[in-house]
Parts: C-alpha cells; structure tokens; sequence
C-alpha cells in the first residue's frame, strides 16, 4: 500500500469514527473489536456461529448489560458506584422472600425487587451528596451492607420457588425471544435517548465534564447526583430482578465482582472514567464484547477462574487504550 | 435609575470578615472596573451577585426586584451572567453544548421533550460569528481549541441570552495581546448595546482604558469610587495599597 493510499484510508476512518461519535455517540474502535472477536470466536469454536448461541449470549448478558447502563450514567457523571453487584444479590433475595415467603403478588415483589435496590442507592446517594463521603467509600461500604443484608434476609439460604408470574420474566420467551433479552434491549433504548437527547442525560455528561461549570450554570448538581445513584440502584434492583427471575431463586450470593464486570462494559464502550462522556449504545457493545468474550472461553472450556482474569486483563487494557488515545489526541492539538 | 443596586453587603466565612459593608450602583451601558489587591474581596463579591454565595447581611437589587432570593439559574434567567476567570466550561463537550449548558432549548418528540440539537448547532453558529470569533470546527469538544478561543465560548455563552449585566473575571490575564484588544473592543459593543458591564481586573491600564468608574475595594469596604476620565493611575493605586508610600508601586504600574 502506498502512502497516500494509507493516509486516504485513515482521512476515511476519521471521517467515520467522527460520525459515528457524532450521531450515534459509538466509539468506532469498540465495534471493530466486537466483530473481530465475533470472528475469532467462530473460527476456533463450531458451536459458536448458531442463533441459539447468540440467544445464550444476549440472555446471559442481560444482567451485566442493566447493570452496564448503571455504571455509565453513574460514570460519566463523574461518581463511582461499586454497591451494584452486591445490590443485584440483596434485589433479588428481597423479591424473592417478598413474593416466596411472604406470599404477595407478583406486582409487588417486583416493585419491591426494584425498589430496594433504588433504596439502597437513595442511602448511597444521600450520603455522597449530603455527608460529603468520597463515592469511592460510600459505595464500596455498601457493596459490604447490601451483600450482608441479603445474607441476613435469607439466612444464607437460596429462597426457591417463586411465583409463576414472576418467572415469565427470567423465563418466557414471547416470539422466541427470551425476556430478559427484550427488557435489556428497551431499557437501553431508553437510557440512550435519556442520556445523549434530554437536558438530564446532558447534565449528567456536563457535571462529570466540570462540576462548576455545571453549578454556575444553574444546574443543581447535588440532586443530580442523588438522583444518579437512585437511578444507579434501581437499575441494579431491576438487574436482580432479571437474574432471580432467571434462575428461579432468590440467591444471596448472586452478582458478585458483578460491578467489575459492569465498569468494564462501560469503559469498553468509550465512557470516561474520570466522567464527561458515555453513550449507552457504547455500553452495549462493551456488554456484548464481554458477553463473547464470557461465551467464547466457555465454549472452548476454558476454566472460569481463567475468565475472571481475562474480564481484570481486558479492564486495564481497554483503560489504557483510552488513555493513550487522549494523549495523541491532545498532543495533535 | 441603575440596572443594578448593590447596598450594605456583608459577608463573613467563619470568623474572617471579608464584606463589610459594600455599596455600589450599575447603570445600563455603565462599564465599571472593580480593582483591589487579592483578598479584598471582588471575587466573593461577585459570586453573592450570581449566587453562588449568600451574603450574610445586605440587598440586590435588579431593576428594582430583590435578587438574593433567587438561584444562581434564575439570576441567569433574570440577566445576570458572569463570565468565569477559568471560564467554567465542560472541556469534553462541544461549542454549542457549552454555549447551551442549563439552558438546552428542548422539542417535543411523542411529547417527551428532547435536546434541540440542530437549533442548538445553529444558534452557536451564529453567536460565534457574530462575535467574530475564529472557531474552526463547533463540533469538536472545547478544550482542545486555545485559550483565546476558549474564552470566546465562555464569552458567547454570556451573551447568547440577552444579559442585562456580565461580570467577567480577569478576562485579559492569560490572553495574547490581539486577543486582549478583542476583549476591549467586546467591552465597548457590550456598552453600546446598553448593557452594564463590571470588569475585575488586575491590569490597571485595560482597567483605565474601558471603564466609565472605577471601584476599589480594600480589606472588604469600597474605598473608592473614581470617574475614570479623572483618574490617574497613582490615584488607583494609592487606594488599592491604602496610601503611605506608594510612589515605588505607582512607579512600577505606570510601567505598565
């Protein structure tokens, strides 16, 4: 190749990686490596390329992907939010010992599922906001209390049985499609017009950008704060909710190093860790990234010890990446 | 009648005394410099005008209408803008998201009001030019341009909205001298539009180049209250540093 045909292949690549942060606020890079990875995985593993195996992806993504969409808005606000795995196991333990043992109707154990967990990011939130606590502490205080709160609810015991309601939503499969796949998919819809076309979704990039830029232009940026974390918890009640519902059990122990995982989605996808820019269709990508990455090793029967390190490997490497990439920018300048 | 009424504020953090007691008056078109040595209290001043602070004795008055109820944002809304010494912008986001920040123009989409982005886009374009700022590209994030043009977004930001006053904060101390010029020319078109303009400043000669009055705040009074055109630098001076010996740092500031 020579060198102008290089430098008119870069020109075409910038051109789109502009368009594609632009209008879509997608980070080119994180698709490429998506499909890359989709290709790798399909040339060492047969059992991969098959709609079924996408299916088992997208549903075991599911719950990351809630709690992803969680960490980028908490991120990109320029807070921290470690409490989300822990949250996802006491949710569902709430749910499940509100609908199992306590015999209510399927309505209000999920409201209670979501709620706890938008209660316990309330707690975060008011503490961050109101008692000046790093959210680095607060939230990995939490991450403790949730994780040994659900423990006291169900007496470190698994709560079986739930309702059949309740199920449909771990379980059913309307068209095929499981629900957990669906509810993922229209809550991300959401969240991505909250977050890239609402005055909300601005704020929360411009208070991660400059918190006092964002004060001095009127915004009341501890309320937005609190509101974050509220959302960040409630979000993390629903991912319970859809891994309780999954496994038909209320498991104390579900969802840890979840917010590992989740961060990592984030980052993958182009949300700054330092807060300022994020984009839930990013955040996807990064899920799904992880979900392949989670489904490729376990379809060549690598060891799931194994896995966590990739997830930590792929954590620092998609933040240095990050990192590199802002320097060049800044040097071009 | 002035636009803007500033009497017997005080302010205090803890046990240090920084307000004691400041009177001043804005008229429309009026330009004051607002000079003192660092801790005499402009900054705080100031801040109590926009409502980042509250103050802890005193009233302001816009127009006649109290405004030390009201929240920064609805100062804002009112017509009181400040443009921030470090300009208070979100590096990561773009010209018109910057110019926009907490006053997004919204349209409703199946009635779920959603980011005006295009109107956005437009209106930036033409607040920019009509500044007659050199911004290259409006859809790149703000910081990576140069401080000039940094600044010329902070600026645009002000003036977007129909300010009835701006506050600028040392709005010339990290500029290239052309860049200086442009602030001063903006200074005086500011006034020709009939807004009231205060400038704080520590470069006395722009100081005396574009101001109407000039007030001088010393260990937290308003010592003095000059007619520019009467004014000699070592009268500014002299009540800057609290008279005594001054013909040494007199000397120096005529320098320039």
């Amino acid at each position: 190749m020579t060198r102008e045909h290089r430098e008119r292949l870069f020109g075409i690549w910038t051109r789109l990686q502009k368009k594609a942060n632009e209008q879509l606020h997608v980070r080119l890079e994180s698709v490429v490596v998506l499909i890359g990875l989709v290709l790798i995985m399909a040339g060492l593993s047969p059992y991969f390329w098959s709609v079924s195996n996408f299916m088992n992806i997208l549903l075991a993504t599911s719950t990351i992907g809630v709690l992803a969409i969680a960490a980028t808005f908490v991120l990109s606000s320029g807070g921290l939010d470690l409490s989300i795995g822990s949250i996802v196991g006491l949710s569902g333990v709430v749910g499940a010992s509100v609908a199992v043992n306590l015999g209510m109707s399927t309505p209000v154990a999920v409201l209670a599922t979501i709620g706890s967990g938008a209660l316990a990011g309330l707690i975060n939130g008011w503490i961050i906001t109101r008692g000046f606590v790093p959210a680095f502490i607060v939230t990995l205080g939490m991450l403790g209390v949730a994780r040994g709160l659900a423990l006291v609810i169900s007496d470190g015991r698994v709560i079986y049985g739930l309702p059949d309601w309740m199920l449909f939503l771990g379980q059913g499969r309307p068209y095929g499609i499981p629900m957990p796949v669906l509810i993922l998919v229209s809550v991300a819809f959401i969240m991505h017009i909250v977050l890239a076309y609402t005055r909300y979704g601005r704020h929360t990039l411009a208070i991660g950008d400059n918190e006092n830029a964002a004060r001095t232009a009127g915004i009341n940026v501890g309320l937005h704060r609190l509101s974050l974390y509220v959302l960040s918890g409630g979000l993390a009640g629903l991912a319970g909710l859809l891994f309780a519902t999954r496994i038909n059990s209320g498991d104390p122990t579900a969802g840890i190093t979840y917010e590992l995982t989740a961060i990592t989605a984030a980052i993958i996808g182009g949300t700054n860790l330092f807060g300022g820019r994020g984009s839930i269709l990013g955040t996807m990508i990064g899920a799904l990234i992880m979900g392949v990455l989670q489904n490729g090793l376990n379809l060549l029967a690598v060891q799931s010890y194994y896995q966590q390190m990739a997830i930590g490997g792929v954590l620092v490497l998609a933040v240095f990446i990050d990192q590199f990439q802002h320097r060049q920018e800044e040097a071009r300048v | 009648m002035s636009l803007l009424k500033v009497s017997g504020i005080e302010k205090g953090f803890g046990s240090v005394s920084v307000l004691r007691g400041i009177d001043m008056t804005l008229g429309p078109g009026e330009v004051i410099g607002l000079v003192g040595d660092n801790g005499a209290g402009k900054s705080t001043l100031m801040k109590i005008i926009t409502g980042m602070y509250q103050a802890d004795s005193g009233s302001i008055t816009l127009e006649g209408d109290n405004l030390l109820d009201l929240t920064p944002g609805a100062r804002r809304d009112r017509g009181v803008e400040m443009i921030y010494q470090d300009l208070a912008l979100a590096k990561q986001q773009d010209v018109a998201s910057n110019i926009f920040l907490g006053r997004e123009p919204t349209r409703r989409v199946l009635g779920i009001p959603l980011v005006d982005r295009r109107k956005m886009k437009r209106d930036a374009q033409i607040m920019v030019d009509q500044l007659g700022a050199r911004l290259p590209d409006l859809t790149r994030p703000v910081g990576l341009f140069s401080g000039g043009q940094q600044q010329s977004v902070a600026i645009a930001r002000a003036l977007t909205f129909d300010p009835k006053i701006v506050i600028m904060d040392e709005p010339t101390a990290a500029l290239a001298v052309r860049e200086v010029q442009s602030v001063l020319g903006l200074i005086h078109q500011l006034k020709s539009r009939g807004i009231g303009v205060i400038l704080i400043s520590h470069r006395l000669n722009d100081v005396l180049a574009v101001t109407d009055r000039i007030v001088v705040l010393r260990q937290g009074r308003a010592v003095a209250n000059f007619v520019t055109n009467d004014t000699k630098m070592p009268d500014i001076v002299s009540a800057i540093v609290g008279g005594g010996d001054i013909a040494a740092a007199a000397a120096h500031e005529a320098k320039g």
